[in-house]
């Protein structure tokens, strides 16, 4: 590692904040279609569904998270492809700065991004009557398991980002990300789903992390949930990890 | 470590290839210190590859190459300590303004007082009006213009400038090549590529031909003109060039 990691990867956090804060639209569209979900699955649809909940809102708030980080990384592809087809990626490149962190900053800007918009989302779902009885530990476990989750899904989003030939290639492995929770626990109980979707519903990853979630904001004990769910944002984060290593270094070497 | 003399850059057969395609088969060329070089070529000739594997952006399959006396495979740091690489496209931000970029290339190469050296480069570049504009409301010229300032952050010894003018206007053409001969009589050495022949003609000390990986002359310019027979007089009525018009309709002096 280069001894101006740290520094370089700042400098270029920085400036790729402030493309965030420039363009705040990409916050903003990020934040509105998971909202627009929240708004018709609970005014719309939600009055129909049987949850044995209480409050709906309350129910699917963790799966309109969960389509908020894989919509957002959208976004981190996109701006990573951007800088590729630019050429200021290769400018970077051929500067006397630590390699890596052109891959990290957009990372972690990723990771910021997203906070901000599930804050955003988190504070539509309050306006809608959502409430939690969660303490500060819950509250903290919900919010690793939500970073973590972004981390995983970020390292996915590396890849097409360094490897697409278009812009549409670059964001377009995000939709069934997006898709992934609507055949989960997250907006209906998996035990009214036909055999062969139950079974995939309720052995992929979105499933244990919304219960997790659901089980932490609720206050009721998370059981295996959460440690499958942390298996799964630990295992897809590794994977992606290595793949998108690869990937990167296949283009620049 | 390096003395005056040993050329700035040497190349000794260079060879690439992208799958079944050679880009490069056994290119050997050097740069003397403080000289402009002109890569000439068509599309496709292989002059991208080459400045690629000399920014240290590409490893060659075969063949060494030495920039500022470095290895580009076993020394790219220092590589990178001693260049600067103006690709293609006008590589900006274009989301930041144009004091920001020069700030932020001038940070990333770990230098004191980015900010005096932004507003240092944004005049020599006449661009100091615009400073405080995002990059994306500039002229191809202008963006071409700060491109090149940002490259000269840090004073490198060596420059790539890959295409430097493709796409773009007369005008900001010779807006370019101003600000390259001026570089070159700072004494930095400046490897350039081009496909347009009046370009290396205009600015090069050196001009090599690469065609189909290889270099196939290799000289200045008088001595590429001595490869064809010797001028013929022949009496031709003194027409003013389309550019000669355009210029003088514009008001811009060549």
């Amino acid at each position: 590692m280069s001894k101006h990691f740290f520094g370089d990867t700042t400098v270029l956090l920085g400036r790729s904040l402030r493309h965030i804060t420039r363009s705040p639209d990409t916050i903003i569209t990020t934040a509105i279609m998971p909202i627009a979900m929240m708004l018709m699955f609970v005014y719309v649809f939600g009055g129909a569904i049987r949850t044995g909940s209480a409050s709906y809102v309350n129910y699917m708030l963790p799966g309109i998270l969960l389509i908020t980080v894989a919509s957002g990384i959208a976004y981190t592809a996109y701006r990573l492809f951007m800088d590729m087809k630019g050429g200021i990626f290769e400018r970077f490149q051929s500067m006397p700065t630590a390699r890596s962190s052109v891959l990290w900053a957009h990372v972690l800007t990723s990771l910021v991004a997203n906070l901000i918009s599930l804050g955003v989302v988190m504070l539509v779902a309050l306006l809608m009557g959502f409430r939690s009885g969660a303490g500060v530990l819950a509250w903290l476990s919900v919010t690793g398991i939500l970073i973590l989750f972004t981390l995983a899904l970020t390292w996915i989003a590396v890849i097409p980002g360094l490897s697409a030939k278009t812009m549409e290639g670059a964001s377009a492995f995000s939709y069934p990300l997006i898709f992934l929770p609507f055949l989960s626990s997250a907006f209906v109980p998996t035990a009214t789903m036909p055999g062969p979707v139950r079974a995939f519903a309720e052995n992929q990853p979105t499933t244990s992390i919304v219960n997790a979630i659901r089980a932490l904001f609720t206050g009721q004990p998370v059981g295996t949930d959460i440690w499958v769910a942390l298996a799964w944002c630990v295992g897809i984060l590794v994977v992606a990890y290595v793949l998108a290593m690869r990937t990167y270094r296949r283009k620049i070497s | 470590m390096t003395t005056q003399q040993t050329p700035a850059i040497q190349v000794h057969g260079l060879e690439k290839s992208y799958k079944e395609l050679r880009v490069l088969r056994g290119v050997n060329f050097e740069v003397a210190r403080g000289s402009v070089f002109a890569l000439l070529g068509s599309n496709g000739a292989g002059k991208t590859t080459a400045v690629k594997i000399l920014s240290t952006l590409l490893k060659a399959d075969v063949g060494t190459a030495r920039v500022n006396g470095f290895d580009v495979a076993t020394q790219a740091a220092n590589v990178r300590e001693s260049i600067s690489l103006t690709g293609q496209f006008a590589a900006v931000d274009e989301i930041l303004s144009g004091r920001e970029n020069l700030v932020l290339v001038a940070r990333l190469r770990h230098l004191k007082d980015p900010g005096k050296i932004a507003d240092d480069l944004l005049e020599r570049f006449s661009l100091t009006d615009a400073g405080g504009r995002k990059t994306a409301t500039y002229s191809g010229g202008m963006r071409r213009r700060l491109d090149i300032a940002m490259s000269l952050i840090g004073d490198p010894p060596v420059i790539f400038l890959d295409e430097p003018t493709t796409g773009l206007d007369p005008q900001a053409r010779i807006e370019v090549w101003q600000a390259v001969r001026e570089l070159a009589d700072r004494g930095t050495t400046v490897l350039l590529t081009t496909q347009y022949l009046d370009e290396a003609e205009q600015l090069a000390d050196r001009i090599a031909i690469l065609h189909e990986g290889r270099i196939i002359v290799n000289g200045t310019l008088a001595e590429l003109k001595q490869l064809l027979p010797p001028a013929k007089v022949e009496y031709v009525e003194k027409q003013p060039t389309l550019e000669d018009v355009f210029l003088t309709l514009v008001g811009t002096k060549a």
